[in-house]
């Protein structure tokens, strides 16, 4: 098991504007299940296809353990790459498949057959050995994809959305299956995924990226509690993002006047470099921001401008002075309606200053 | 608690710093072994095919440019200007003739079109099997088969005198129609085939939306459906025209001497090399402006239909007078077009000289196919032909992959030149690839070796290969379009290198378009008689040009016989193709599984 680091990298297309990925730093450690969660085109595959080989840096240094890989082609890396579609061969068949990374490295026979026939039942599809590729379905041939992938022992599982093509059910399944094999056989791992539930359930670390660069790296319930930048609080999850006043700064946290005159004392990441009389953006999530009347003195004032009721939560849409913030209650006391003036309560535990 | 990564800060060193040398050899061995990777693959790759592409395309072009503007080039040039020349009527009669070809094939076409894809008839599935005949012969078989048929001599202007009892031949078609006749049989497919496509993609519902805001069926047409059909039909006009301009066998055969071709041919027999390349020149400029603006208008506009719904229904003929006019129709459409092969076939079994001034030869014999095989100067064309299609062919696929690969695969400057070159060689008339060459290798050249090519063996296979690699170019490059490129990735992230990834998965899959497009450059190449029969020597013969010199020394049966084989073989590789096309057993079981 190795680490892989990534130094100041950038990756600049020739022909394209600015830099596909720009000055990114990361350090997954051995055995970690690590996750590159972003919206399209904000740099996340190609700093997997240049872990992988496919794409060399513009800059930076690029890691396996000690070894510098940096300028390796990918046939030398030893990573095992699970393809978005998959990419298996369609004139072999699923043995012959999972044999590919065998036969170059000159392991035949015996050998060979046994393990295809681990790699198989790993993935519970023993017995498919002889099909063909366009006989499975969908998430068969994703198990297969993968099968091909660890059966060759790589030092670095790659996956590249893995699961996008699949449907949500199979999906959630599949994703708990990767988890499992991945655990099982202990293997460092990098996931690219656009989708925050997905990265949620299976990290260990997340790094957030938008726009090439890496904006926060952290466990699932660090960047869900503890955002680092307004982006991050609205993508994943869903966040309301308020720009209040600051009443004092001090090193690890802020007073802020809320619209309806009351203040909240809010921690804030170290180096946030707010001054009195600045505005800070605080970040609250939905589902933490309680309901009350609306003369309640510490409360914000609101009227809702919209109602959904989803069975688990009610979701409302409240505007308050011209702000509007979205609340998920599981309980509500009476049914709201469209135009109910309504008090919002924002605990100051549950809030936390962002960077824009 | 972690915010923002911050790894520690590493000194930046220099890769090539610090390990020194051995550091420098494993970089180097790194990256050989690496391939595709390293930011030169690209142009070793890209390199010697440009310039086995300037050697024998561009460079010959030139080459004849060269030795038109040598000696009293201007004067030759000027003749195209000046009043009354031979040449100046030459190319305003290619012009028309192309023109008219456009207008011909154009109604044939695209009313075939209309008629085969939107309404259902009996006899229907039986042209729609035929209809591409004509166009699969070979063009100096497929001229000379018209010629039989409809020429003052032919088939049926002398059947309908003997019918009618008159004194001429009735219906003879000579000089310039004859050449429309042949243009127009042997070219609406580009019209048809172009139409149907669009045809096929369009939205029927767009159609249905226009009588429903209360079009009448007039009004759909000329709003809807002809404005939707305009970027095919521009398409195809182009087609038309470019191989109308190219066209030789026609004007040939029944001797229509002022066309630019036909000049090429007569110049350089008469032994003026400066005006044969003079016309070879401007009629390669046309033909070169003709195919830069179709890339233009090609990339300009197309119309596809978004929506994924059913296709259009075709509409019953119900009307008992338009079922007995479809049925005659599709009958004599079906003659027709079958009426060039079927003539082949029988006039190959007519005995020599025996045919003269009856509507159909009376004596009939086998000996004209026992000759040609037994008699081994008989035999010979038919060896050249094999031996330098092979030749051509297996060139052809080397290079038309490669090219192929390196178009659609790889990143590096100039691209699209290379891309360019290919088709400039497609847009080149055989007339004027065979001029080329000759400038071009008439001397000692390095792309020759220093070697003088004219009159030897190796200029044929030369010339049938800078014809035929934009076939082979085509259908690899098709067939990679529809191979995704991760594939090739998976198997270098597996450890394969470059050469193997290529060769076990992207060769692999790309097989049967690569052979596709190799059986058609080497059926192509059986049947050349343009180029050929300006560069063969006495040795090297090929069928095509067999069968023009039996048909001057009116051994018209063994002629047809020469014909005849080529029409055969040009059937079994289109079968062979079409199976390849439809796909083996596995493309079948897998629709099965996804059905």
């Amino acid at each position: 098991m190795i680490g892989v680091t990534l130094e100041s990298v950038s990756k600049r297309f020739p022909g394209a504007g600015g830099a596909a990925v720009d000055d990114v730093d990361l350090s997954i450690e051995a055995g970690e299940f690590f996750t590159l969660l972003g919206p399209s085109g904000c740099g996340k595959t190609t700093t997997l296809r240049m872990i992988a080989g496919f794409y060399f840096p513009s800059s930076g240094r690029i890691r396996f353990g000690d070894e510098d890989v940096t300028r390796k082609p990918p046939n030398r890396r030893d990573t095992g790459m699970v393809f978005q579609n998959y990419a298996l061969f369609p004139h072999l068949t699923v043995a012959q498949n999972v044999g590919y990374g065998l036969k170059i490295r000159k392991i035949r026979g015996a050998e060979a057959r046994r393990r295809i026939d681990e790699a198989l039942r790993q993935v519970h599809l023993d017995g498919y050995g002889d099909r063909r590729i366009d006989q499975l379905s969908g998430g068969q041939q994703q198990r297969v994809a993968l099968a091909r992938a660890l059966v060759i022992r790589p030092r670095t599982l790659l996956l590249d959305e893995p699961l996008s093509n699949l449907d949500a059910k199979l999906r959630e399944e599949t994703r708990t299956e990767i988890r499992r094999i991945q655990r099982e056989a202990g293997i460092t791992s990098i996931y690219v995924t656009h989708d925050q539930a997905e990265a949620m359930a299976m990290s260990d670390r997340i790094a957030v990226m938008e726009g090439g660069r890496v904006r926060q790296v952290g466990t699932p319930r660090e960047i869900y509690h503890r955002p680092a930048t307004a982006f991050v609080a609205r993508f994943i999850g869903r966040s309301n993002v308020l720009e209040l006043p600051v009443l004092a700064a001090r090193a690890d946290s802020v007073d802020v006047r809320l619209p309806g005159g009351a203040t909240r004392t809010v921690a804030a990441p170290a180096e946030h470099g707010l001054t009195e009389s600045a505005r800070a953006l605080v970040s609250i999530r939905p589902e933490h921001i309680g309901l009350c009347g609306p003369e309640d003195p510490d409360a914000l004032p609101g009227r809702i401008t919209d109602v959904e009721f989803t069975g688990m939560t009610t979701n409302l849409t409240v505007d308050v002075s011209g702000q509007e913030l979205t609340v998920a209650a599981v309980d509500v006391p009476d049914t709201p309606a469209v135009g109910d003036r309504i008090g919002l309560r924002l605990p100051a535990a549950r809030m936390w200053v962002v960077r824009p | 608690m972690t915010v923002a990564t911050t790894a520690p800060p590493t000194p930046r060193t220099d890769p090539a710093a610090g390990t020194g040398r051995t550091g420098r050899a494993r970089r180097l061995a790194d990256r050989l072994r690496g391939g595709s990777d390293g930011g030169w693959f690209p142009y070793l790759l890209a390199l010697p095919l440009a310039l086995v592409l300037w050697g024998y395309v561009v460079q010959p072009m030139l080459a004849t440019f060269v030795e038109s503007a040598g000696g009293d080039g201007v004067d030759n040039y000027l003749a195209f200007l000046s009043g009354s020349g031979v040449a100046r009527s030459s190319l305003l009669t290619s012009l028309g003739i192309s023109a008219a070809s456009v207008l011909c094939c154009g109604v044939v076409g695209v009313g075939m079109a209309f008629l085969l894809k939107r309404f259902a008839f009996p006899g229907r599935r039986l042209i729609e099997a035929i209809i591409l005949v004509p166009a699969a012969l070979p063009p100096l078989i497929g001229a000379i088969s018209f010629q039989l048929l409809y020429s003052e001599t032919g088939i049926l202007p002398r059947g309908l005198q003997h019918l009618l009892g008159t004194d001429e031949p009735v219906l003879p078609f000579d000089g310039i129609a004859g050449v429309l006749v042949v243009h127009t049989f042997t070219m609406y497919p580009f019209f048809y085939l172009a139409a149907s496509a669009a045809l096929a993609g369009m939205d029927p519902s767009v159609e249905e939306a226009a009588y429903n805001l209360g079009a009448s069926r007039v009004r759909v047409w000329r709003t809807v459906l002809l404005p939707m059909l305009t970027p095919a039909l521009v398409s195809a006009s182009l087609l038309v025209f470019m191989t109308s301009l190219a066209s030789y066998t026609a004007p040939l055969l029944f001797g229509v001497d002022r066309t630019m071709t036909m000049q090429i041919y007569i110049n350089r027999t008469n032994g003026d090399l400066p005006m044969a390349s003079t016309y070879a020149s401007v009629l390669g400029v046309v033909s070169v402006l003709f195919l830069l603006g179709m890339r233009w208008y090609e990339g300009r506009r197309s119309y596809r239909s978004q929506s994924k719904g059913i296709s259009t229904h075709r509409r019953e003929i119900r009307n008992p007078v338009g079922r007995w006019l479809a049925l005659v129709g599709s009958v004599l459409a079906t003659v027709v077009l079958l009426a060039p092969v079927a003539t082949i076939a029988l006039v190959a079994f007519s005995v020599d000289g025996s045919w003269t001034t009856q509507v159909l030869p009376t004596d009939y014999t086998t000996q004209n196919f026992v000759r040609i095989f037994a008699d081994p100067r008989a035999f010979q064309p038919i060896l050249n032909s094999l031996r330098m299609s092979l030749l051509a062919t297996a060139a052809c696929v080397v290079v038309g992959v490669l090219v192929a690969y390196a178009v659609r695969r790889l990143t590096f400057v100039g691209r699209g030149l290379l891309d360019v070159a290919v088709m400039l060689a497609w847009a080149l008339p055989g007339t004027v690839v065979a001029i080329n060459l000759i400038a071009a290798f008439s001397t000692g050249s390095p792309f020759s070796l220093g070697q003088v090519l004219v009159g030897t063996f190796w200029i044929m296979p030369l010339a049938y290969f800078v014809r035929f690699l934009p076939l082979v170019f085509r259908s690899s490059s098709a067939a990679l379009a529809q191979l995704d490129p991760s594939l090739e990735e998976a198997a270098r992230n597996l450890g394969a290198s470059w050469l193997r990834a290529f060769v076990s998965i992207t060769l692999r899959l790309m097989f049967p378009g690569v052979l596709a497009g190799a059986l058609l450059a080497f059926v192509h190449g059986v049947g050349e008689f343009v180029a050929s029969v300006l560069i063969y020597t006495a040795s090297t013969a090929p069928i095509s040009v067999e069968i023009n010199n039996r048909m001057y020394s009116f051994e018209v049966g063994t002629a047809a016989a020469y014909g005849m084989l080529q029409v055969v073989l040009i059937f079994v590789v289109m079968v062979m193709s079409g199976r390849l096309e439809r796909g083996g057993p596995t493309a079948r079981e897998a629709t099965r599984w996804t059905n």
